[in-house]
């Protein structure tokens, strides 16, 4: 083990795919001991929302909370979504070949004391209240908090 | 060879082999050895490369017949 034992993600995508790849490398990370922190950003807090919890105040905060639906077990996956068939289609393939599910995931990465934070900007930008977040988030934050988390990581990605 | 705790991975898949193998080794004294059954072709190179990182021992592998097991002594 060198250096300084960390690993710092930032979640920008809300895609079915790109949530797995940076949860199996978070949870990786975080099982080889490292000190392991995700930042999710925009597209990327529907990770971390909770399931049919309704979002936005205005009238444009209140259309993308209609059209942009939270929870990790409803995103689409980044190419051959079908307006949503392509999710359950993926979803079966992953049952089928006993994949972990991304619920687990998130389940697995949170019991592995993965820190998981949520973009202040971002959530004021979508109109995402800190409750309609699952309970695992440990913070809200901004820029400075993941620079400093980034400038200490021997591993940082941008997912 | 045989281990002090028998992990179970047959049909498992990334990433859940080394979750197991992470979480099975907080649980061991310093020196007792963990005995892995895989059939995943990915941790071939997974578990000797959490070991690396982590600084417990892999004393060898054996063949199971349609499995692998690996034997990882927690280091002290």
């Amino acid at each position: 083990m060198g250096g300084n034992n960390k690993c710092s993600l930032v979640v920008m995508s809300g895609d079915m795919d790109r949530i797995m790849g940076a949860f199996i490398i978070a949870t990786g990370a975080a099982a080889a001991g490292m000190d392991t922190t995700m930042f999710f950003s925009f597209w990327g807090l529907n990770a971390i929302r909770k399931e049919k919890i309704n979002t936005g105040r205005g009238f444009l905060g209140k259309m993308i909370g209609l059209l942009n639906k939270g929870g990790i077990d409803r995103l689409n996956p980044s190419r051959f979504s079908f307006g949503g068939i392509g999710r359950l289609l993926f979803k079966k393939m992953m049952k089928d070949k006993r994949v972990t599910s991304l619920p687990e995931l998130l389940q697995l990465a949170i019991d592995l004391d993965v820190k998981l934070l949520a973009c202040k900007m971002s959530m004021d930008v979508m109109e995402i209240s800190r409750e309609s977040l699952i309970d695992g988030v440990s913070d809200i934050v901004g820029v400075a908090t993941f620079v400093k988390e980034a400038a200490e990581s021997e591993i940082n990605l941008f997912i | 060879m045989k281990g002090d705790l028998v992990q179970n991975s047959i049909g498992q898949l990334c990433p859940m082999p080394i979750l197991m193998l992470a979480k099975n080794m907080k649980k061991m004294q310093p020196g007792q050895v963990l005995e892995i059954h895989a059939d995943d072709e990915g941790a071939h190179a997974d578990v000797p490369a959490w070991c690396a990182q982590t600084g417990n021992e892999l004393l060898g592998t054996e063949d199971g017949g349609g499995f692998t097991k690996y034997f990882v002594k927690k280091a002290g």
